[in-house]
């Protein structure tokens, strides 16, 4: 057992494209949330090896893309500040704030780190106890464990110089307002598996019932997603609408309990801005009154109000309304290399995996101010 | 962002917070394992961000391949994983 070739297996996964065309009677829209997932699915081909009844529309599970303007410019000005050592992950660092991205900051003198654990910018905070360490703290449920780990072990070292300003966000709210939305075409979900890992399956079983659609939980690599698919189109072809975990070997029905312990005693749900969705109620995590001496918006003040706004479409491609390509700006107002939004900069930006697909711009479902397709005329 | 990578945990400490060594295909990193107290050396741990979110089931992972390879058409299932050869090979 290796855990990934095993879920990569061509033979293994042919046989379940097979499958899927077998028990499919009728067309069926569904939802992968996470961002991860499209780049699978988009990388390997496998929304092109699926049934064209099956259509798969793309989350929005990317973190990254979904952190407002407001909130990168509020890194921005914070990183400017003299003395202080912002330490982000990589993937925020060319996301375009108001008039200005991190990697810019960093470039006139800002001391802008990139880390791969929040507790790399503890062990910073710790090395050099004159710099004010701040952590931009992004991710959903799967990263929070371990910004919330990193403010135990700084609280258990004694450091006052480690802040955090959280961006961190909760899928179950978004998952509600696409649902919820009068003209949604979702009819199935495919859960994020990371996140689950993190606080089990729990939170779906309302939504399920809310909205009698089926949740299957499921994992990232071809294997797992072609089975989740299979599981998912199964229920709806027999009518019926169940949370299903698919991605056992990792999430366990109670997810995983010191990290969600660790979430509880540093978090606790608050309102928050996505970008393309709004303000989402109980969308994000906020830090509690106890950590406030930790709170990077309680040292430089809070992040401003804020609005979308110019040429990007995020929002739409994030609820699943407008496919990448199908964007008037993919490829030509909106490259790699001067993005109009998070989605073409990002590593699980739905825009990117379009891009490093090499998928031409291709008018179609979702095209801005279409008619909402069927999902059989693809 | 939600990117979870399998890795094998070959050492373990403890001076304040539990973490260990893990290895990624020949490639080790220390990973934090404090919300994993079950997950010892030779287990495997999905890791995100530094820090292992699971301790991997191996026998629930085998019995689900094996029930999935026998719902798939049993014979033509697949037997050695990762060496199985694609289609038209």
């Amino acid at each position: 057992m290796r855990f990934v070739d095993e879920y990569r297996d061509p033979v293994r996964a042919r046989a379940l494209a097979d499958r899927i065309a077998a028990v499919l009677r009728r067309p069926w829209t569904l939802m992968e949330v996470c961002g991860g997932q499209t780049h699978t699915l988009v990388r390997e081909g496998i929304d092109e090896v699926l049934p064209a009844a099956v259509e798969l529309v793309h989350g929005p599970g990317c973190p990254v893309c979904v952190t407002p303007v407001e909130v990168i410019e509020a890194a921005c000005r914070i990183a400017a500040e003299p003395g202080v050592t912002l330490c982000s992950f990589g993937d925020m660092l060319r996301v375009p704030g108001r008039d200005r991205d991190l990697q810019q900051v960093r470039a006139a003198g800002g001391d802008v780190r990139v880390v791969y654990s929040p507790l790399d910018a503890v062990g910073i905070a710790s090395a050099e106890p004159s710099r004010t360490v701040v952590c931009f703290a992004v991710g959903f449920e799967t990263t929070a464990p371990a910004t919330a780990l990193s403010l135990l072990e700084a609280r258990r070292r004694g450091l006052s110089n480690y802040l955090v300003l959280s961006a961190h966000v909760r899928v179950p709210p978004a998952l509600e307002v696409i649902l919820g939305a009068p003209d949604n075409r979702v009819q199935g979900l495919l859960a994020p598996g990371h996140v689950c890992t993190v606080q089990g399956g729990a939170e779906y079983a309302p939504i399920v019932a809310r909205h009698r659609v089926p949740i299957v939980i499921t994992g990232f690599e071809p294997v797992d997603l072609l089975e989740g698919i299979l599981a998912c189109v199964t229920q709806l072809e027999e009518g019926r609408a169940e949370l299903e975990n698919r991605y056992r070997r990792s999430v366990r029905p109670e997810g995983n309990p010191v990290a969600r312990a660790a979430l509880a005693e540093v978090f606790e749900p608050v309102d928050r801005r996505w970008r393309g969705l709004g303000t989402l109620p109980l969308g994000g995590l906020g830090l509690r009154d106890a950590w406030r001496a930790y709170d990077a918006e309680a040292r430089f003040g809070p992040v401003p109000e804020g609005t979308d706004d110019g040429r990007c479409r995020a929002g739409l491609v994030l609820a699943g309304r407008l496919r990448p390509d199908a964007c008037p700006e993919f490829g030509t107002g909106c490259r790699p290399e001067h993005p109009l939004g998070a989605p073409m900069v990002s590593t699980e930006g739905a825009c990117a995996a379009y891009w490093h697909a090499g998928r031409p711009r291709r008018p179609g479902p979702g095209d801005v101010a279409g008619p909402v397709p069927e999902a059989a005329s693809r | 962002m939600c990117l979870g990578v399998p890795g094998r945990v070959v050492a373990v400490t403890d001076d304040g917070m539990r973490s260990g060594s893990v290895d990624f295909g020949g490639v080790r990193r220390t990973v934090c394992l404090a919300c994993t107290p079950d997950a010892g050396c030779g287990d495997w741990v999905i890791v995100h961000a530094g820090v292992a979110i699971a301790r991997l089931d191996e026998a629930e992972a085998t019995e689900r391949l094996a029930l999935l390879d026998a719902m798939l058409g049993g014979a033509d299932a697949p037997a050695a994983p990762s060496a199985a050869p694609g289609p038209g090979d």
